[in-house]
């Protein structure tokens, strides 16, 4: 570019290196390493650190680049919606076009990567996670059905099956149920924050549950899914990445958590409105938490498997 | 105001290319080390070309 040409073009809004790394989200990409990590460490089969190390990265680097090409796809919705107004492409930062490119080239990159590192299971299963999210749940559902979450949910449960196969190389009933854990958790987790967050969606255009069929049907739902997900997470407990340990703590968040869920299912519209989403708000909050402490759990199971302890 | 005055666009561009270097050297010593890793578990080994593949190899009959 020479120095002319630069008046012509808003520089100011240049993208710094922290605006790539926000493409890629890196909050989901969290979640995602964690759930790796604790799928590759509950595995029965031990993997050198480095590898270890670098499938992890290579996944979370998968995940980020879907983030990174939702963003480009979902640009004109990010705009209008406040939560998501400031992301790099909404603010002018970056370019739609940069951060497909930038998507596309970091996922061939973690799928190739991932396959030399581990194996072609690994990689396969992350190269359609990659491809779940963004063709399926990005271009297809989300602007389409209010069972949008529901099918998309699953993009953000395989990290911890790939984390699992980068171990054994393959698929197996506990790394099903760890995926089940997180697609039964999703539905319930994104329906208590379309609550609250009901007319950025609405705005949008995205017919979320609470926008297409209401919030009382939106409540309903959380019910029935958080009851279907109770049973799924207490089970995990007795196959080989479970124990006492995973139990005791999976039953005590299932109860906490569908306690939560009949909160939110008998409250009226008015008192929600009155208290500003308080309960929804401090669901949604919980869900978070208890994911993080399920997988918390098996990766205690994991360490105390490892001293000889834990498991049955 | 001098010509040679650094705009605060240089400085931004200056991270992102700092952060592409170091992403880059980090990429470098990763795979190097992803390297050393493969080659101390005794995976199997494919040298690049002018050698006989190992997984092309026939399985010597046993006696």
């Amino acid at each position: 570019m020479s120095d002319a040409s630069l008046n012509t073009q808003s520089f100011t809004n240049e993208a710094s290196f922290g605006d790539f790394f926000a493409l890629l989200k890196p909050r989901v990409m969290s979640l995602v390493v964690f759930t790796a990590f604790v799928g590759l460490l509950v595995a029965p089969v031990s993997v050198h650190p480095i590898v270890g190390f670098a499938s992890i990265l290579f996944i979370a680097i998968g995940g980020g680049a879907s983030g990174a090409l939702n963003m480009w796809w979902e640009a004109d919705i990010d705009a209008v919606m406040k939560r998501t107004q400031n992301r790099p492409i909404p603010s002018g930062k970056v370019t739609a076009g940069e951060a497909k490119a930038f998507g596309i080239t970091l996922a061939v990159m973690a799928v190739v990567m991932l396959a030399l590192a581990a194996n072609m299971v690994a990689a396969g299963i992350l190269a359609f996670t990659i491809f779940f999210y963004v063709v399926v749940y990005t271009m297809g559902l989300k602007r389409v059905t209010p069972q949008n979450i529901v099918i998309g949910g699953a993009a953000g449960a395989f990290p911890p099956m790939i984390g699992w196969a980068v171990a054994t190389g393959g698929v197996s009933i506990e790394s099903i149920l760890m995926f089940s854990i997180i697609f039964m958790w999703t539905p319930p987790h994104f329906w208590s924050l379309a609550l609250f967050m009901n007319d950025d969606y609405t705005k949008a255009g995205v017919p979320m549950l609470p926008v297409v069929h209401g919030r009382r049907a939106t409540r309903a739902h959380i019910l029935v899914y958080t009851l279907f997900l109770a049973p799924v997470a207490v089970g995990a407990a007795f196959t080989s990445i479970g124990g006492p340990v995973y139990l005791v703590a999976s039953v005590l968040l299932n109860l906490w958590f569908i306690t939560g869920a009949v909160k939110i299912w008998r409250r009226e519209e008015d008192a929600a409105i009155a208290d500003k989403y308080s309960a929804e708000r401090k669901f949604f909050r919980v869900s978070l938490l208890y994911l993080f402490l399920h997988f918390g759990a098996l990766l205690a199971e994991g360490v105390l498997r490892n001293f000889g302890m834990g498991g049955w | 105001m001098a010509i040679v005055k650094e705009h605060e666009m240089h400085k931004r561009r200056f991270s992102r290319n700092m952060g592409v270097g170091l992403a880059l050297l980090a990429f470098v010593a990763l795979v190097y080390g992803l390297t050393i890793a493969k080659m101390q578990t005794g995976d199997t080994m494919e040298a690049a070309d002018h050698s006989p593949r190992v997984s092309m190899t026939p399985a010597e009959p046993s006696e």
